[in-house]
């Protein structure tokens, strides 16, 4: 009764995972989306507390349970109602890693389960899930039929349960180490890391953790037997050590994937670690024969790797490149492009004067506008000029400020009105009837380099084509490069102005100067 | 490969799982309007959160005895319940302030 009502609340689980994920891909059914899948997910928990059953077995340690969720909670609300909105890409990240690290850890006491177990055949039995019980019984079936191997047929075979242990085990702490190393790059703990031949180290890295894991697979079983015909565990040190080692490997391999890798490119990455947590996760699903883990699991694989494709589309980046990690080899070449020349500036009340008079202005939002906090001024600036009778349009880059979609939502936050947030092609469209240009805090993303100069290291991204408007005014807090490292020659440019100062004081005193205009 | 095809065909019905689940998520993905890739994300990461249930039976079949067993699935319920509630109550967030203005 129990199991049976089990499995249609992991069916029920499994369908509001769908129906989530559905309803967040439309604007206003999103936020119900998040809340169908969460309320999924609380029922999905509740039922494997109480009704989960493994031969005939309640779960037990309650208590451990309980206090290991509460203290979950209370961590997880704390971290999700505090951080702001700019720092949201690292909690995404952090939060990430968590779920890799569980995934891992779980594979951890499942190995020790598989290699312990064999000593005691009570223990087969309950011990290593449902699947080895049924393999047993197969086995036993072929023994009585006459037909099986007798001497091998005893102990069930070991290898489909480990090779899925050491999947769960490697994609789980590569995502956990790559999403630490992510988050602490996207605060600015972590600096941008490379060395010579760091293509060959991660190789030889990766070669250890594949080959070590075939070399447990395919031994197994022999191992196991012969640890057991000698009647003691000693024989499976060596065994142990070697996934230990494999462990650590993937860990060290998680932190030299993501550590070479330019924060321009860090969307890219923590997309892709989102989806390594998902295949991990149903991992999990095999091992437990679980439904809702392995829907749910699959479906986070592939939907992440299908927004990992569309970022890598949106910066014109093959998905090889920056798994390799070769943007550190642009900035030799970033480091070379020499200054180019000088760069004027425009007083506030001039701003105010051009746009004030303007038709049309076109805002472009970057990373900087995210780190003033200054959504909320860029809007009272926009209906300002709105109520001048000026044209107000924002111009969103795929990739601007640190994640997909990051400038949506800063700008909603602020109750900026979808209709005027242009995406990349229609902006560069209406580029040419646009009379000012306001880059706020952004800096790559309007680099004529990326047409211009093939050795550049962001060349080939597409951009917004900014010089294609009759004025740019550019707000930055100073002359340094922006996150992709590299100088950028569109301030350069004659068309081009500087304003320096934080966005959100530049923007207020803007406001000032434009009423008084 | 005897091995590998009754590997296979034991484990037919997940597998049919994974293969359906995969086609799935790309159609369900691939028709996302670029707004809303960032609640996107940290919702998707929320859903992988379901990796709770493992760390949840893992804890639940921990003998008494068993040290390593009990701290480290201790642990993954801990990790596990941070990515499930943090994941849902940021992608909440997000979503709240674009629900805001209508």
């Amino acid at each position: 009764m129990g199991l049976s009502v089990l499995s249609i609340i992991y069916l029920i689980g499994s369908v509001t995972f769908i129906l989530g994920l559905k309803m967040l891909s439309k604007p206003d059914t999103a936020r119900k989306g998040n809340l169908v899948a969460a309320a999924g997910m609380v029922l999905a928990i509740l039922g494997t507390i109480f009704l989960y059953k493994s031969e005939g077995k309640h779960l037990h340690n309650y208590g451990w349970i309980a206090a290991g969720l509460l203290i979950g909670t209370v961590i997880g609300v704390m971290a999700a109602k505090k951080v702001k909105m700019t720092a949201m890409p690292e909690m995404v990240s952090m939060f990430n890693g968590m779920g890799g690290a569980c995934a891992a850890l779980i594979s951890v006491v499942e190995f020790n389960h598989l290699v312990h177990s064999r000593f005691n055949v009570g223990e087969v039995l309950s011990s290593a899930g449902e699947q080895m019980v049924q393999q047993l019984q197969r086995i036993l079936q072929g023994v009585a039929d006459g037909n099986g191997n007798v001497t091998i047929g005893m102990h069930p075979d070991l290898r489909g349960h480990l090779l899925i242990i050491l999947l769960g085990l490697i994609i789980g702490a590569v995502s956990f180490a790559g999403s630490v190393v992510a988050w602490g790059k996207l605060n600015g703990r972590i600096k941008d890391f490379a060395f010579k031949g760091q293509h060959i180290v991660n190789l030889v890295v990766m070669a250890i953790v594949v080959i070590g894991a075939a070399v447990l697979v395919l031994t197994v079983n022999q191992r196991v037997q012969a640890a057991v015909d000698a009647g003691s565990v000693d024989g499976l040190l060596s065994f142990q050590l070697l996934f230990y080692l494999i462990l650590i490997c993937a860990l060290i391999y998680g932190i030299l994937f993501v550590l070479p890798i330019g924060g321009a490119d860090m969307p890219v990455v923590i997309s892709l670690l989102n989806s390594f947590t998902g295949v991990a996760a149903a991992c999990g699903g095999f091992l437990y024969n679980n439904p809702v883990m392995l829907t749910g699991g699959i479906l986070v694989g592939s939907a992440g790797t299908i927004l990992t494709i569309l970022m890598c589309k949106a910066m014109n980046r093959s998905l090889k490149n920056v798994l390799i990690g070769s943007f550190g080899g642009g900035a030799a070449a970033a480091a070379t492009s020499k200054e180019q020349g000088s760069y004027k500036e425009i007083s506030l009340s001039d701003a105010a004067v051009v746009m004030a008079y303007a038709n049309k202005v076109m805002i472009v939002p970057g990373y900087g506008l995210a780190v003033a906090q200054a959504q909320h001024a860029c809007h009272e600036l926009e209906k300002l000029l709105e109520d001048k009778g000026v044209e107000v349009k924002y111009a969103i880059h795929p990739v601007a400020g640190r994640m997909p979609g990051h400038m949506n939502v800063l700008l909603a936050e602020a109750d900026v009105p979808y209709e005027k947030l242009l995406e990349m092609e229609d902006a560069n469209a209406e580029m040419s009837t646009t009379d000012a240009v306001l880059v706020l805090g952004a800096n790559d993303v309007v680099n004529p380099a990326a047409k211009n100069d093939p050795a550049s290291p962001i060349y080939g991204m597409p951009i917004l084509e900014v010089e294609n408007a009759k004025l740019v005014i550019v707000n930055k807090r100073s002359m340094k490069p922006g996150y992709a490292g590299i100088e950028n020659e569109l301030f350069f440019q004659p068309k081009t102005s500087m304003l320096f100062g934080d966005a959100k004081q530049v923007l207020q005193q803007l406001v000032a100067e434009i009423k008084q205009v | 490969m005897e091995y590998i095809l009754s590997f296979f065909q034991q484990h037919i019905e997940l597998i049919y799982i994974v293969i359906l689940s995969i086609f799935l998520g790309v159609e369900v993905i691939s028709r996302v309007p670029s707004v809303l890739h960032t609640p996107l994300m940290s919702g998707a990461n929320a859903i992988h959160g379901v990796v709770i249930i493992g760390a949840i039976i893992v804890m639940g079949q921990a003998e008494a005895d068993n040290y390593l067993a009990l701290i480290l699935g201790f642990l993954a319920v801990i990790l596990g319940t941070v990515n499930v509630v943090g994941g849902f109550v940021v992608t909440d967030r997000m979503l709240e302030m674009f629900k805001k203005k209508k």
